[in-house]
């Protein structure tokens, strides 16, 4: 009987599909309703650093080099009080095989893949993560095939995303190119059935874990060259996946005094689904219309439970502006001597007003760097934001208009940050628990679970819970 | 021959995943009004001329069915003109570390 491919069908299907795909069973892990096992998952349907530094090392992914940006450093120093502004260090995560630190996590869901005997390995996703799971499929012999949302309906794509479709196809990876909108996760459902391919997701643990060893290399080298953990982690966060592997491996390494800290390229009042605004906005990831909705609620992901869960680890949440990133990466390449990025840099953005407020004697880390290219870059970004109708003018980065100006700093000590309310955004999750949940009421350990889960007092989660009707058994 | 293609070369086809009335629920209007659309690249089965149906094999060896948009596809991204609000930032910087610099 032919399989029914219709959108509701294989919705309706995605469970199976899953767990088929992925080879986990997530039931074993399922405590009530909304709570669930997560270190259990951790431990058990993923590696340990030990083995995940293995893995790596057979393919050539970590042990990126650390750099100290001297200039960079200077430039905040001469734009701080007396006396402030914290070293910046970057990882150098570029120089890994794909050029990001996305072969982390390629690594070892295309190592569990091999191991388990699947003839190829399928990732949805229009970032670098497509060309990571592509390189490394071609390193371990599978097939490999990449789902992208590349296009608006008159055919036009983002510079951006096409150079990533290039790199896919240039390791040998089949890729299908998508108009916009979030059915990009059914082509990967029906996919997955039809040729029993892995789904090299990016939130399952296998993924999660491998980038634990980003965390615990930043740990061991800055305290192997400065004799002190970094003051703070800053993490480009968007799906939550770069923040959570990066604290477990810092934790892993013993560095618990070291901040975490997300930075996102401010995109609100864009609609990340909205075939009009796909094309006028300049950031492809690392922006707040992944950050905001994959913190305040991850279980929205292609596997049932999402390892990526960034609000056990954000110390701090930070935004920044389109162009003060493009700003950003024209420094790095004109004081540093290295031409990264655009959307890694995002963290570089923040580090500098970040690296202000602490002593010199302070380290401030900034935990990736990205290939750049054609596309990827920002003079073809910024000309394709003008032919898209968005306005590219020099000021103060606080006249930005996501959608409608972007806006070059006419000065480096223009560059700030905007602090997010974390606190709001851990309400904002237990509104979405409550909500998806369908709650009633739940029990002790399911409080427990979720001031785990969003970094709450068991006090504070029952006394939201109560606002919100729900009853606590 | 710009608009055919032989058995054997690499194309690309196009095909509608979903047409309009049937797209998710969650997206917004403006995407709800437009179909689904997919392009793949491949090797053609057979012969044909734009427009027409073609079946090719991708690189990851599945059989694929649209209608051919394109033979031998190319990339045509740039690294873009020079941006006017881009340019100077490199010397203004420069200039600012060597002024830094020499006062100490």
């Amino acid at each position: 009987m032919a399989r029914d491919l219709s959108y509701a069908a294989v919705m309706g299907r995605r469970g199976e599909i899953m767990k088929k795909a992925l080879g986990v069973d997530y039931g074993e892990f399922l405590r009530g309703k909304i709570a669930f096992d997560y270190e259990g998952m951790m431990t058990k349907a993923a590696y340990s650093l030990d083995e995940v530094r293995r893995i790596q090392r057979e393919v050539g992914v970590g042990d990126t080099p650390l750099l100290e940006l001297k200039n960079v450093t200077d430039l905040v120093r001469m734009t701080s009080r007396p006396g402030y502004g914290a070293r910046i260090l970057v990882k150098d995560e570029a120089a890994n095989p794909s050029g990001s630190f996305k072969d982390r996590r390629a690594s070892i869901s295309t190592y569990q893949a091999k191991k388990v005997g699947c003839p190829g390995v399928l990732a949805a996703t229009s970032g670098n993560y497509g060309a990571a799971v592509a390189s490394q499929a071609a390193m371990r012999n599978l097939k490999c095939i990449i789902v992208q949302e590349v296009f608006d309906s008159r055919h036009v794509g983002q510079p951006e995303i096409i150079e990533k479709s290039r790199k896919c196809e240039a390791y040998g990876a089949e890729v299908i190119q998508l108009t916009v909108g979030p059915e990009l996760f059914y082509v990967a459902l029906v996919l997955l059935e039809e040729t029993g391919y892995f789904n090299s997701s990016l939130y399952s643990s296998f993924g999660i874990a491998g980038i634990e060893t980003l965390g615990w290399e930043v740990a061991r080298d800055v305290r192997e060259r400065y004799g002190k953990d970094p003051a703070y982690v800053v993490v480009t966060h968007a799906g939550g996946g770069n923040v959570t592997g990066t604290a477990r491996g810092l934790r892993k390494a013993g560095a618990a005094g070291s901040k975490v800290i997300g930075a996102s390229v401010d995109l609100s009042g864009l609609h990340m689904a909205s075939d009009r605004d796909f094309n006028r906005k300049s950031f492809t990831t690392g922006h707040t219309g992944f950050g905001v909705p994959f913190a305040t609620w991850p279980d929205r992901t292609d596997v049932p439970k999402n390892a990526a869960r960034p609000l056990r680890y954000l110390d701090r949440y930070v935004t920044v502006t389109q162009g003060e990133v493009f700003f950003v990466t024209e420094v790095l390449a004109s004081v540093e001597g290295m031409e990264r990025g655009p959307a890694g840099n995002t963290s570089l953005a923040a580090a500098i007003p970040l690296a202000r407020e602490l002593p010199e004697d302070e380290i401030v880390v900034v935990q990736e760097t990205e290939y750049t290219g054609a596309g990827k870059h920002p003079q073809a970004q910024l000309d394709f934001a003008r032919q898209n109708g968005v306005t590219v003018q020099r000021g103060d980065p606080s006249e930005n208009v996501p959608g409608k100006a972007i806006v070059i700093p006419e000065r480096f000590d223009q560059l700030r940050m905007t602090e997010m309310d974390l606190d709001r955004m851990r309400r904002s999750y237990m509104r979405n628990a409550v909500e998806r949940g369908a709650l009633k009421e739940v029990s002790a350990d399911e409080v427990q679970f979720l001031a785990e889960d969003s970094r709450l007092t068991p006090g504070s989660v029952q006394a939201i819970l109560q606002e919100l009707g729900v009853k606590v058994v | 021959m710009k608009g055919r293609c032989r058995r054997g070369e690499w194309v690309e086809i196009h095909h509608v995943i979903l047409r309009a009335g049937e797209r998710s629920r969650d997206v917004p209007e403006d995407t709800q009004k437009v179909p689904l659309e997919a392009w793949i690249k491949g090797w053609a089965q057979s012969d044909a001329a734009v427009g027409e149906e073609l079946e090719i094999e991708t690189p990851a060896g599945r059989k694929v069915k649209g209608t051919l948009t394109e033979t031998n596809p190319g990339y045509a991204h740039t690294y873009g003109p020079t941006v006017p609000e881009l340019a100077p930032v490199s010397r203004e910087l420069r200039g600012m570390l060597k002024e830094g610099k020499s006062r100490g």
